[in-house]
């Protein structure tokens, strides 16, 4: 229980450095968690922080098995909120101030100009993660299946992802 | 986006993008079922799932334009898609109740494999299942990205600009907000009111 305030310290901080998204803060969450603090050992938050990227929901919720690490479900509990909490209320306000906006001249042109650009930053996402997830040609084959799968019907892509779990545990255990 | 676009933003000043007046109860309901379904990552495409194709609470145009937000300023960007989505359906309350709706699950799920992991150490299989589920939800983050370039993007230049988006985080490393803020003015200048 003593930890808690440092916790909400650090994971406070960690959740302004996530500009880009959530995995910019990977490399100082690693830095506080295993170096600065010593709650984990790089073993642990690797393995914690891969079957993070399999759990559903946003991709650093694996933050909440370092809170439970440290202190149990408070220390979960208190990680979270303080993570999610600062730029939660700074998108809060900056959705707020884009309403009031709206009758701008300059709006359509923002509109239009950052459409490709939100488009640009999910393929440039794509291709790191492609260079990750693609490591043979049955991944290769997954991924394509699940493209055509998804394109073409209205089929809820949790199954597809799920589908997906299957054929890697098929092909394990082969 | 001339003429009744603006007219409509005039007539409902607190939420003018996205359908008013769902209740806070379907927004946790909505938002719950995507954070407990969307194994493997690319949280973007379920949200476009289930709010866009779905149940059409907002439309792709709008959607992109809250992604660009949620991409521009610091946190998850599913979170601050949440937040923004949950504001214009609800206000505070209804951010707050898609924000809850979508961590929960992988919360809880990440809370019960920490325990887990002390009792037990590392689960082979886990790691097995891992692969493939990354592969698929790769496919399904490619085909998402289409459908929504495929409904938003009408002018040729708007190639150029993901094309230039692209090198400039895989070709020349920089970080995504420079990219964002760099490709972003031009290609606002380039759209700029005349």
């Amino acid at each position: 229980m003593k930890a808690i305030p440092t916790l909400v310290r650090v994971f406070a901080s960690l959740s302004l450095l996530t500009l880009g998204g959530g995995m910019a803060a990977f490399p100082e969450l690693k830095h506080q968690t295993v170096d600065v603090h010593r709650w984990l050992t790089p073993s642990q938050l690797d393995y914690l922080f891969s079957v993070g990227q399999m759990a559903p929901g946003p991709n650093m919720m694996m933050i909440a098995s370092i809170g439970e690490w440290v202190a149990g479900l408070p220390g979960a509990i208190a990680v979270v909120i303080a993570f999610l909490a600062p730029t939660s209320a700074l998108v809060f306000i900056v959705g707020r101030l884009w309403i009031r906006l709206a009758k701008w001249r300059w709006m359509t042109a923002i509109q239009r100009g950052l459409r490709p650009v939100a488009i640009g930053l999910l393929l440039a996402g794509c291709v790191t993660f492609g260079q990750g997830a693609v490591t043979d040609w049955i991944t290769a084959f997954v991924a394509m299946v699940a493209f055509v799968i998804v394109l073409r019907s209205r089929i809820n892509p949790a199954f597809v992802v799920m589908a997906g779990a299957i054929v890697g545990v098929l092909v394990y255990l082969r | 986006m001339t003429g009744p676009h603006v007219l409509d933003r005039r007539a409902v000043v607190a939420a003018p993008e996205a359908a008013r007046d769902v209740t806070i109860g379907r927004i946790f309901a909505a938002f719950l079922l995507i954070g407990a379904t969307s194994f493997g990552g690319g949280v973007i495409a379920h949200l476009r799932t289930n709010l866009v194709a779905r149940r059409r609470w907002v439309d792709d145009k709008t959607f992109l334009e809250l992604l660009a937000i949620g991409q521009t300023v610091p946190g998850l960007i599913a979170v601050n898609l949440a937040i923004l989505v949950g504001d214009r359906l609800h206000g505070v309350a209804g951010a707050i109740a898609a924000i809850a709706g979508l961590c929960l699950p992988g919360a809880a799920l990440m809370y019960g494999v920490a325990i887990g992991y002390r009792l037990n150490g590392e689960r082979v299989l886990l790691a097995a299942g891992l692969e493939g589920v990354a592969a698929a939800a790769l496919g399904l983050i490619v085909a998402t990205t289409f459908q929504l370039g495929r409904k938003s993007l009408t002018q040729p230049s708007d190639l150029a600009f993901i094309l230039l988006t692209i090198a400039g985080v895989n070709r020349l490393h920089l970080s995504e907000p420079l990219v964002l803020v760099v490709v972003g003015l031009l290609a606002i200048c380039w759209n700029r009111p005349r």
